[in-house]
């Protein structure tokens, strides 16, 4: 297996043109870029909302049922279905970007909600007396506060886009995909596997940086890392808030 | 309709494979992530360990570990047997964490009571600390049932065969029967799992009177 995968990585033709790795990867990246700000754009508001209201808890509980429908035939179904009306190209793209939004968009919504939920009601009181109107306690109370539940919403929607985007590749979309399933198709194990191991390693480098953003924009005063300074030894096992049991997790790779 | 009422058979046949492929995996899963969470809940060290790995190994795109593991675990790609060792690591993943989770969720004083009247070590963990993190054990298995039904059927893709044939088949030849009874198959076999972990759940925790939380 090994001898086949550095083969067909350290063939020149490989790397070049349309079907080569670079480009493909670009693609891969660019795919989960769009399809996750179009999903943030759409759930984050919907999340603030429910979150910060109360109202419309129902939404939230029907996206994670919807998580109960196959990745697979989702895509299929929608391809089939949406696909024959759009011309060109974008009968391809189309019909994989709406379902890549779709799967993306459960775990932001539920991650938003609940870190909004999640806030100390005695900190939003606090807030609203000392003279803070709603919108305020949202920006500068409700929405610090929620910060790591809602990125790890968002690190699931990526991680979650990222694998489906690979499997689109079997109703015609590029990216890294195309070499798992082009060569599978060609009885190429060595472009298959090999496609298969730049695609752990993108995944595995997204999530790292997703994560060191995390930390980067987290409040200290939310993480262990401050308490650990001013609170030696009181650190459960279980670490701080940002790493406790968190909902988000709910999300499905595929 | 007309597709599923010629193919009854053949759906069924699929249905059995589906529910070994998905249910296996969650039976291994939970007795592996068992040890591990437990370990990762009482050794400050061995949490971080762990439940790194696991996160990592959680990342990796589905169809790509289908196809990586043959190539390591030296099997034919059509073994049915990479998608267990696949999804065991899929369940073990998520459940190592949801283990170690619950086990520190039972409160200090109760587990102060259970030694005070002389229960220690292994009879303590099986008689109090375990019975009582059920919950939240049983939280994250109905999570990982309903991923791995779904991450099941891409399998298809590379010939390993469950429901997932019928969303391939129907969509290769458009025959929208199949698809949507492929598709429709799959969530109800996710909501039978799903039954089936809610209602082990309520057998094991006979003295929480109340409804087991929705997912």
């Amino acid at each position: 297996m090994t001898s086949l995968v550095w083969a067909w990585l350290t063939r020149a033709a490989s790397w070049q043109g349309e079907g080569g790795i670079p480009h493909r990867l670009l693609q891969h990246v660019e795919y989960t870029l769009v399809v996750v700000l179009i999903a943030a754009l759409l759930a984050i508001p919907v999340g603030l909302f429910v979150g910060h209201t109360g109202r419309g808890r129902w939404l939230v509980s029907s996206a994670n049922i919807a998580r109960a429908v196959p990745t697979l035939g989702l895509l299929f179904a929608v391809t089939l279905w949406v696909g024959p009306h759009i011309r060109g190209n974008l009968a391809f793209v189309v019909p994989s970007v709406i379902v890549l939004v779709l799967l993306a968009m459960p775990p932001i919504l539920s991650g938003t909600y609940a870190g909004i939920e999640a806030v100390d009601p005695e900190a939003r009181d606090a807030a609203a007396g000392v003279g803070m109107t709603g919108g305020e306690v949202l920006r500068q109370v409700e929405i610090p506060n929620a910060l790591p539940l809602m990125l790890s919403g968002l690190r699931s929607a990526v991680l979650q886009v990222l694998a489906t985007a690979t499997i689109s590749a079997s109703v015609g979309m590029g990216g890294l995909g195309r070499f798992l399933i082009d060569g599978q198709q060609q009885g190429d194990y060595g472009q298959a596997a090999g496609g298969a191991l730049l695609v752990a390693l993108l995944a595995l480098v997204i999530d790292a940086l997703l994560a060191g953003l995390q930390r980067l924009v987290v409040s200290p005063g939310l993480t262990d890392r401050a308490s650990r300074r001013s609170r030696r030894g009181n650190d459960s096992p279980a670490g701080g808030k940002v790493h406790a049991a968190n909902p988000v997790d709910a999300a499905t790779t595929v | 309709m007309t597709w599923l009422s010629s193919h009854w058979s053949d759906v069924f046949s699929l249905a059995r494979d589906h529910v070994y492929l998905a249910g296996l995996p969650l039976v291994i899963g939970l007795l592996l992530a068992l040890p591990l969470g437990w370990a990762a809940n009482r050794s400050r060290t061995a949490y971080p360990v762990i439940i790194t790995t696991t996160g990592l190994l959680y990342t990796i795109p589905s169809l790509a570990m289908f196809v990586l593991l043959p190539g390591i675990l030296g099997l034919q790609i059509l073994d049915p047997r990479n998608v267990v060792v696949a999804m065991t690591i899929y369940t073990v993943a998520l459940l190592a964490r949801t283990v170690a989770d619950g086990l520190s969720s039972v409160p200090a004083e109760v587990l102060q009571a259970a030694t005070g009247m002389g229960l220690r070590g292994t009879r303590r963990f099986v008689t109090v600390e375990l019975p009582l993190a059920v919950p939240v054990i049983s939280a994250g298995l109905r999570v990982a049932a309903m991923s791995n039904v779904s991450i099941v059927s891409v399998a298809s893709l590379i010939g390993v065969s469950q429901l997932g044939d019928l969303l391939t088949d129907g969509f290769n030849r458009v025959i929208q029967g199949e698809l949507v009874t492929g598709i429709v198959a799959c969530m109800v076999l996710a909501l039978v799992f799903d039954t089936v972990i809610v209602v082990g759940t309520r057998l094991l925790t006979p003295w929480r009177s109340t409804q087991v939380a929705p997912a």
